[in-house]
Parts: C-alpha cells; sequence; structure tokens
C-alpha cells in the first residue's frame, strides 16, 4: 500500500516537493497578508487601516492566484487529482486536523467572542481585526464594520480566490467553470455587495433589513422572524416587495428551477454555502464518508432538522400573530390552519402520485415526521407559547441563565443549533475531517426540501452511459456528497438521488466518458436494470423485463 | 444444496457470483490469491497516483459478502481434481465442488528477455504488481527513470502513473505507432504526439534486447536492440500485453490451448466445469468478428451474467451483442462501438475527423457496397453507447449516422460542439472522392 506522505501545505500541486520558485514567493506573499490579518487580530494597531486592509487581501488573493496559475497552466488540460490522499492537509493527515481545529476555533470565536476579533460593544470603537475591516465596511454601506461584515468579506475573498483556482483546474471543462464563474458572482454581488449598498438607503425612517435576496427560508431561519416582517411592512412597497419575493421564491421560483434543473440550480451554481464549498472546499470533497451507515445516517438527521425548521417557523410566526394580531392579515388560527391544510395536501399527494417511488423506510419515515409535525401545529394552537418560560441553562450545560418564552427558545436553540454549530463550526470547521459539504448533506433544510422535489418530480439526473462503467470508484471517490455513485453506473442504471447538488465532478472524472448530468423527460428516468447494455438481446429482455 | 465455487475474485466471478444468488440459493464459494475482496483491477493506476485509496476501488462494502451468503476464500489453487470435484490448496487443504467456474485473468508476457525476473522488472495487472511498483518506484529519488516495454494499453497508464510522481519515463513501442494493430493510423499518430506533449521519451519501432542487473540482482539498466544504446533504469515495466493465467490447470484434464477452451456455452469439456472472462477460449474461435480471448473488462462482466442463467437451469450461450470499448490515453478519453480496425478491410472505407487541437479525432468505418455504418472511434469526445447500439441495430448508412451525430453526443452540459466541423469534413471528402 502507498505510505507517501507529503507534508507540504500544498493544495494544488501533485507534488509540492517540486514547487517552483514562483510558486515559493507566491506562497509567502499569501501568508505575508494572512499574517497581517493575524496581527490585527492580536491588536496591532496599523497606521493606515485602508492600505494594510488593500495590502493583505490583495497578496491573499495574488498569491493564490498566481500559485493556482503555475500549479495549472504549466501542465496540459485534464483531470488534476494527483497525490490528493497523499497530502496531509486534504487526507485528514496532521494538517488537514490542524487546519479543521483552526477553523473550527474561528467559527466559535465569530459566533460566541466577537469581542476577540474586535467588534467594539456597547457603543465602542472597534478595536483589532474588526477595526482593519472599517474603511471598506465604510465605503460600502456608510457604516463601521461588525465581525459579520469581516467574514463576510473572507468568505468572499476566499471564493473568488479559490474559485479561480478552480476555473484553471477544471479549465477543459465549461460545466465547471460556468458554475464557478455563477457561485463567485452570487456570492460577490448578492451576498456581499448589494446588501452593504442598500444599507445606504436606510434612514431614520426608512429601514430595510439586511437582505441576500438568493438567500431563502428554510436555509434563512430568520427570513420570517417578526422583527425582519415588520421592518419589511414598515418599509412601504420596497420592503413589501422583498418580503413577497422571498415567499415566491420558496413557493414557486425554486420549485420551478428545481423541476426544470434539478436542486444543483440553487446547490452547486447559486448558495452562498455550497460556494464556499466548491471553491475553497474542493480539496476535500473526497473525505465525505461513503458508507451504507453514513447515508442510513444522513437521511435520519437531513429530514429531522427540516422538520425542526418548519416546526420553528411555525412556532415564532403563530406567537407573533397571536399577540401582535392587528398588525399583520393573518390570525394564528387562520395561519396554523392553512400550514396544517397545505402540509397535508402536499403529502397525501405524494403518497397518492408516488407512491411506487417510495419504499417501506421512506414511508414509514414520511409517516412519521408527518404525524410529528401536526402533533406540534395541534399544540400550538391550543397553547400560548409566550406564555410557556424555558430555563435556557438546561439546554446549554449552564452556559446561558436566561429565561425565554417557548417559542424564542425552539428559535434560540435553532439558531445556536443549527444555525451555528452546525452550519458553520461543523459544516465549514470540519471541512478537512467530513468533507466540504457536511452541512449541505446532513443539515441544510433547504437542500432537504428541494431533494425531496429532485427525487420526486424533476426533469433532472446522472444519466449513466450504457455498460460502459469499470467501476474504476473515481465517481464516489469524489462525489461530496457522499453518494455512492459507482454503485448505479456499474448497474448501468442512472443516479437519481436527493441529495445530488449536480455539482458534476463525477462526470468529469469518469476516465471513460459514463456520466453525464442531463434534463430530460421524466418517463424512464429511474432504470433499475439486471443486464447491462452490450450484451445478448435475449438475456436482457428476459431479465431486465421481470 | 450445490456447491457452485469460483477460482478469481475479479469481475467475471463477481458477476457469476451475484447473478447466481440473484436467481438460487446455492452455496457460493469465490476463491481468490490475490485479495481478500474484489476490487476494481481498472483502477489500480489511481491508487499509486494518489487520486484514490485502495478500498476506495472495491465496489462492494464488506459486508456485502455475508449479507448475500458468498463465501470468499483467500487461497492459492495448486491442482484441480475433476474426478473427484476437489481443489487442492497451496497450504494442502482442499475444497469440493459441485460446479466449478474457473475465472482467473491474466498475467503479463513475459517473451523470455534477459533480465525479466529481476526486482523492478513487473508487469502492471495485480495488487501484487501495485504493491511491487510501489516498493521499487516510491519517487524519483528512489527510481530515476523508468523504461516502459509494450505500447498498449497497460503501458500508457504506467507511463501516466510515473509521470504522476514526476519519475522519467522512455517509453520502448515495437510499433512504428502507439497502438497501431488496433488503431488507425490518424488516431495512433494524434496519440504519439500526446504521449509527447507529457515529456515522456516514446521510442518507436525500438525493442527490448535485454535486462542488466546490479551485483543486488536488481534492474540497473535495459539495452535497446536496434541501436545497442543502454539506459540506465531502476524500474522496468513489462506491458506487452497479457496471456490468460491458467498455468495451475495444466496438470488436470481440462482441455487448454492458450487459454481454457470453452465451447458457446462457456463449459469445458469437462462436465460441471465452466471459465469465463480473461482465461477462457473459444473453441470454435471468436463469436463473429471477436478474438477467441477477450481479455476486457466488459465481456468478463458479460459472460458472468450468461453462465449465471446455465449454472440455475436455464442454459444460454454466450451471445454478446455489438462490440464496444473504452479507454483514456493520459488526457484523452477513447470510445469504441462496432468495428473499426487499424486498416479498412475489403469493402470498407474510414472517414476521419480530427480537431484542430490535436485532442479530439473520430474514424468511422462503413461499408463500401451499401454504406451500412459499421463502427466508431471517437477522441476527446464522449458518444453514447445507447444511440450506437440502436444505430447499429438498424444497420443505418453511414450518412444518417453523421447528419446524426448530435443525438449520440454525451458530453457534459455546455461543452463545444464540433458535429458542424465533421458534417462539413464529411461532405468535403465526399465531393472529392
Amino acid at each position: 500500500m502507498s505510505n507517501k506522505i507529503d507534508h507540504s501545505m500544498s493544495l494544488a500541486s501533485p507534488d509540492a516537493l517540486n514547487i517552483t520558485t514562483k510558486q515559493k514567493i507566491a506562497l509567502a506573499a499569501g501568508l505575508v497578508g494572512l499574517f497581517i490579518l493575524i496581527l490585527a487580530i492580536f491588536n496591532v494597531d496599523f497606521p493606515n487601516r485602508a492600505v494594510f486592509l488593500a495590502v493583505s487581501l490583495g497578496l491573499i488573493i495574488g498569491g493564490t492566484a498566481v500559485y493556482s496559475r503555475e500549479a495549472y497552466l504549466t501542465k496540459l488540460e485534464g483531470i488534476k487529482n494527483d497525490g490528493v490522499w497523499f497530502k496531509s492537509i486534504s487526507s485528514r493527515g496532521v494538517l488537514g486536523w490542524a487546519l479543521g481545529i483552526f477553523l473550527t476555533l474561528f467559527y466559535i470565536v465569530l459566533y460566541f467572542y466577537p469581542e476577540f476579533l474586535g467588534l467594539g460593544t456597547n457603543g465602542a470603537e472597534n478595536t483589532g481585526l474588526v477595526a482593519l475591516f472599517d474603511p471598506l465596511s465604510n465605503l460600502l454601506s456608510g457604516n463601521n464594520a461588525s465581525q459579520w461584515f469581516v467574514y463576510g468579506t473572507l468568505y468572499t475573498v476566499a471564493i473568488l480566490a479559490f474559485g479561480y483556482k478552480f476555473m484553471l483546474k477544471y479549465r477543459h471543462n465549461r460545466y465547471q467553470q460556468l458554475r464557478t464563474g455563477s457561485v463567485m458572482f452570487f456570492q460577490t454581488a448578492f451576498a456581499f455587495v448589494i446588501p452593504e449598498l442598500m444599507a445606504r438607503l436606510n434612514s431614520d425612517d426608512f429601514s430595510l433589513p439586511y437582505n441576500d435576496l438568493k438567500n431563502m427560508w428554510p436555509l434563512n431561519y430568520y427570513a420570517f422572524d417578526q422583527w425582519r416582517v415588520d421592518q419589511f411592512i414598515n418599509a412601504q412597497t420596497v420592503g413589501l416587495f422583498f418580503l413577497i419575493l422571498g415567499i415566491v421564491m420558496v413557493f414557486v421560483i425554486s420549485p420551478y428551477l428545481t423541476y426544470k434543473y434539478g436542486k444543483r440550480w440553487y446547490c452547486s451554481w447559486v448558495c452562498g454555502c455550497g460556494g464556499l464549498a466548491e471553491t475553497a472546499g474542493d480539496s476535500f470533497r473526497q473525505l465525505s464518508d461513503k458508507g451504507v451507515k453514513a447515508w442510513k445516517f444522513e437521511r435520519w438527521m437531513i429530514n429531522s432538522v427540516l422538520v425542526f425548521s418548519i416546526v420553528t417557523t411555525v412556532a415564532v410566526i403563530s406567537t407573533y400573530l397571536g399577540y401582535d394580531s392587528e398588525k399583520y392579515w393573518f390570525t394564528k388560527g387562520v395561519f396554523l390552519i392553512s400550514i396544517g391544510v397545505f402540509l397535508t395536501v402536499l403529502f397525501a399527494g405524494i403518497l397518492y402520485y408516488k407512491r411506487e417511488e417510495l419504499n417501506k423506510s421512506a414511508l414509514r419515515g414520511a409517516v412519521g415526521y408527518y404525524i410529528l409535525t401536526i402533533a406540534f401545529l395541534i399544540f400550538f394552537s391550543f397553547f400560548d407559547l409566550s406564555q410557556i418560560k424555558i430555563n435556557a441553562s438546561y439546554f446549554s450545560f449552564g452556559l446561558n441563565q436566561n429565561t425565554y418564552n417557548f417559542d424564542s427558545a425552539l428559535r434560540s436553540f435553532y439558531g445556536f443549533g443549527i444555525g451555528s454549530i452546525f452550519s458553520g463550526v461543523i459544516g465549514t470547521g470540519f471541512y478537512p475531517i467530513l468533507g466540504n459539504r457536511a452541512w449541505c448533506r446532513m443539515g441544510c433544510p433547504m437542500a432537504t426540501i428541494m431533494g425531496i422535489q429532485q427525487r420526486l418530480f424533476s426533469k433532472f439526473r446522472i444519466t449513466t452511459n450504457g455498460g460502459q462503467c469499470i467501476s474504476c470508484g473515481n465517481c464516489s471517490n469524489s462525489c461530496e456528497m457522499g453518494i455512492d455513485v459507482r454503485a448505479y453506473a456499474q448497474k448501468g442504471e442512472n443516479i437519481v438521488r436527493s441529495s445530488c447538488v449536480g455539482c458534476g465532478v463525477c462526470s468529469a472524472v469518469c476516465p471513460r466518458g459514463v456520466l453525464k448530468l442531463e434534463n430530460d423527460s421524466m418517463d424512464g428516468r429511474i432504470n433499475p436494470t439486471e443486464v447491462l447494455l452490450g450484451n445478448d438481446v435475449d438475456l436482457m429482455d428476459l431479465l431486465n423485463k421481470n | 444444496m450445490e456447491h457452485v465455487v469460483i477460482i478469481g475474485n475479479g469481475i467475471s466471478g463477481v458477476t457469476v457470483a451475484r447473478h447466481i444468488r440473484k436467481n438460487s440459493d446455492k452455496k457460493i464459494t469465490i476463491v481468490s490469491a490475490e485479495t481478500d475482496y474484489f476490487f476494481s483491477r481498472t483502477a489500480l493506476m489511481y491508487i499509486y497516483m494518489g487520486h484514490m485509496k485502495f478500498e476506495h476501488t472495491q465496489p462492494y462494502e464488506n459486508s456485502f459478502w455475508k449479507k448475500n451468503r458468498i463465501e470468499l476464500k483467500k487461497g492459492f489453487v495448486e491442482t484441480v481434481e475433476t474426478a473427484s470435484k476437489t481443489l487442492r490448496f497451496a497450504g494442502g487443504d482442499t475444497l469440493q465442488y459441485d460446479k466449478l467456474v474457473i475465472a482467473t485473468g491474466s498475467k503479463p508476457n513475459k517473451f523470455g528477455w534477459p533480465g525479466q525476473d529481476l526486482e523492478g522488472a513487473q508487469g502492471l495487472y495485480s495488487k501484487q504488481d501495485l504493491d511491487s511498483i510501489e516498493r521499487n518506484a516510491p519517487d524519483n529519488k528512489t527510481c530515476k527513470r523508468a523504461v516502459i516495454v509494450g505500447g498498449g494499453l497497460i503501458g500508457i497508464e504506467l507511463a501516466e502513473m510515473l509521470n504522476s510522481r514526476s519519475i522519467p519515463v522512455t517509453f520502448l513501442v515495437r510499433e512504428d505507432s502507439f497502438w497501431n494493430g488496433v488503431l488507425p493510423k490518424g488516431e495512433s499518430a494524434m496519440i504519439n504526439r500526446h504521449i509527447k506533449n507529457h515529456h515522456i521519451d516514446l521510442r518507436l519501432s525500438t525493442n527490448l534486447k535485454e535486462i542488466k542487473s546490479d551485483e543486488n540482482g536488481k534492474v540497473k539498466s535495459i539495452v535497446i536492440t536496434e541501436t545497442g544504446e543502454e539506459i540506465e533504469c531502476n524500474v522496468v515495466g513489462l506491458t506487452a500485453g497479457v496471456a490468460p493465467n491458467i498455468d495451475f490447470i495444466k496438470t488436470s484434464n481440462i482441455e487448454t490451448n492458450r487459454g481454457v477452451l470453452v465451447n458457446r456455452q462457456l463449459e469445458t469439456n469437462i462436465p460441471d466445469v465452466y471459465a469465463i472472462g480473461d482465461c477462457a477460449e473459444q473453441r470454435d474461435g471468436g463469436i463473429g468478428q471477436r478474438r477467441p480471448i477477450e481479455a476486457v473488462w466488459y465481456t468478463g462482466r458479460m459472460m458472468g451474467e450468461v453462465l449465471a442463467q446455465t449454472i440455475c437451469g436455464n442454459t444460454m450461450e454466450y451471445k454478446p451483442g455489438h462490440w464496444f470499448n473504452s479507454a483514456k490515453f493520459l488526457d484523452i478519453e477513447y470510445q469504441t462501438y462496432g468495428w473499426v480496425f487499424a486498416k479498412p478491410r475489403e469493402n470498407e472505407a474510414h472517414f476521419h475527423w480530427k480537431h484542430d487541437d490535436d485532442t479530439k479525432c473520430i474514424t468511422v468505418c462503413y461499408s463500401t457496397t451499401d454504406n451500412t455504418f459499421l463502427g466508431i472511434n471517437t477522441f476527446g469526445i464522449r458518444m453514447r453507447h445507447e444511440t450506437f447500439d440502436r444505430w447499429l441495430t438498424e444497420k443505418r448508412d453511414v450518412d444518417y449516422v453523421i447528419k446524426n451525430l448530435k443525438e449520440a453526443n454525451f458530453d457534459p452540459e455546455f461543452y463545444k460542439h464540433f458535429e458542424k466541423e465533421i458534417i462539413a469534413t464529411y461532405n468535403n471528402q465526399l465531393q472529392t472522392v
């Protein structure tokens, strides 16, 4: 067995022992850029923050770009995966663990101790790292930076720098190039620049919430929180437009696009979480667990998160509709009944029209989750959640001593457990351990909704090319969602899986041209076979028709 | 309960086992001396290149075998006693069978070169070969140069592997162009250039005279027949084709030639003994235009699918459909459907198109008597198996195929299409003819 261990930090070059002088300079430049940020964390006060910030980010982006150009443009076009399982950083080696721990700690500080990054609290001036970003924040929104602005900037920088690297890596593959260009655009424009610029419109009597248009409920779990809905309603026509657009996105636009193209239209073309996973996280895609156990865990986990997310959102909305009823069109009762009717009709429709596509375990799970959800709705309709008090210390190892109303307790627990710990600390911090899509695969409720639709009502599939599969396993290995692609391909069967985000890398790395992402008719989309194309036609007829 | 014993856990043996299990309750045992579990032989190269680990090349989880009641026995069969239906293993133990399937695959050819058994001289076929190359060529300091002998599919894979670790490669090819016994001239020439673009030292029309040893019995250098040139190297890849791996059968009364001789039902001369995959040889010559021995992944799998029917009581002939195959030459993928021979045979003609970037081309073979489409080789453009299989069955003419080529395209979305260019070239060539 191969024991070649390479202790370099290189993510790109097959053998970093051979990195060129140019690459060494680029690596050094990038590290200097990073070092400026670290100095800022330790409260080094730079004389001209704007210049130092520009130099720092410029060196990071420029260093990555020069390094990647040297790594990929000096070679012929093709698949560049040499050594990914030898390198410490991309095969759960010491460097992988070190990076994982570093990222995890960064997320913990970001979410729970932003003052360590220099965030000024109670009106105090920003210091340290956050202060370093003040000039850029002022330039965009006119306000000083917050820890979220710092995070948003670094996030965008990572997607741009590593997106460029990914585009070079796949310069022979236009699907990969366009998709990466798309996530780079949506992150920079929709998640970063536009919301910051829109903040300039805010004044004393007009204020819009920070609104990343593409960030839909339920991925955006606070989309329908009272403060946000109130702000939208108070911001007259513009606000109302955004509020309605948010709802239309969830119930009309997303289902339509998912029907036409599969959930990839969002997950690997638009989404910010997906964007980071596909760019900065690309080097870790092979680390996702392809085992049957992981898949079973995934099914329970991700569907539970969806139910949790729906229940929490309904609890929050129904509570403020209850105690603040004169402000809204809906009353609590009407709201709960319409949600109940909607879910029942949807559920009954799926059971009736798709009964042949659901196996026993899927059916059992679906019925269980449905009953659970409806039970919560009934519970909410009989109790005023704002009157039920929960002491948070029981759920937070004593870290949080506050007492919450039931609805805000649910909301806080969701925000803490799912929004912060799962999607951030585990989802991204653990890239080098669990792979780059652990959150998307195990936790994202939006991915669950689109996934159910992708499995049952979509034209999208990965077509298997007749009998050409040689079971090599490159496809499964590179699947970031942990799908055992080969298990389907070697049976000549199309891949129709709810979790597939349509990144297209399985198709790219296949050495025999077996896989193709396609949108085609729904008939014959799922095609289990006994005998593959190429054998005796009588035998194929005999076995495949049984 | 009838006991079916299968020797060999490659794609043929595993396929027959799986299909017997689907159709019956028989006791099934797979014997292998190579590895504990089935792995994809075609993926060995990716382990050395660091794309995957060995366990990733195993298509089924380890629990699969127990769940499907397929027993696995690790051991090397020394002799087969067909009279008593007994296998004798190297360790001395024995195994009784009711039905025996021989699916032992191939072994690399060695043509009696001096020094061919030195440490560092090896083929690339088995897990043991992979371990050996990892030992002898872990990096470009231990292995300063490697020489590959034999210009076929395994040779070019080995070159790609060594290249991935920056080990300089000299590639000796007996023919005057790479794999031109199979590939038409234009394609073969394109691959020659592609190999050189990867900085591989390709030597055409060049033969190995001998491999020289250092004082420790390791490879030190090789000598070229034509020029007498001596090339220093630490590894010699012997990749001049493969032959059936059936030495252990020679002492039995199972009839063999180069491979184990079988009839169209894949039965040997001994009742209840069958042979499939690389090691089987069709007694009456190849089926259709196929060779009597087909050492190809796909045919091994197809024989397994068919034989399972026979063993389960539904006797069937091995009647493969239209020929297809695939490979990858460094960065260029290759697929073939139907028959395209290196030189058009009688009443056949080739249409060849090559893209300016020198990484994509197709060759279409058709009948000059009635214009029937006979086959296509495609390089750098993926094509749909199902479409060509149908066109071959429907006996479409070549005009139809060229005009509808777009329907067969299987490249990823947003890729550039070349059908217009191909049609234009096709029309031009027809006018000049």
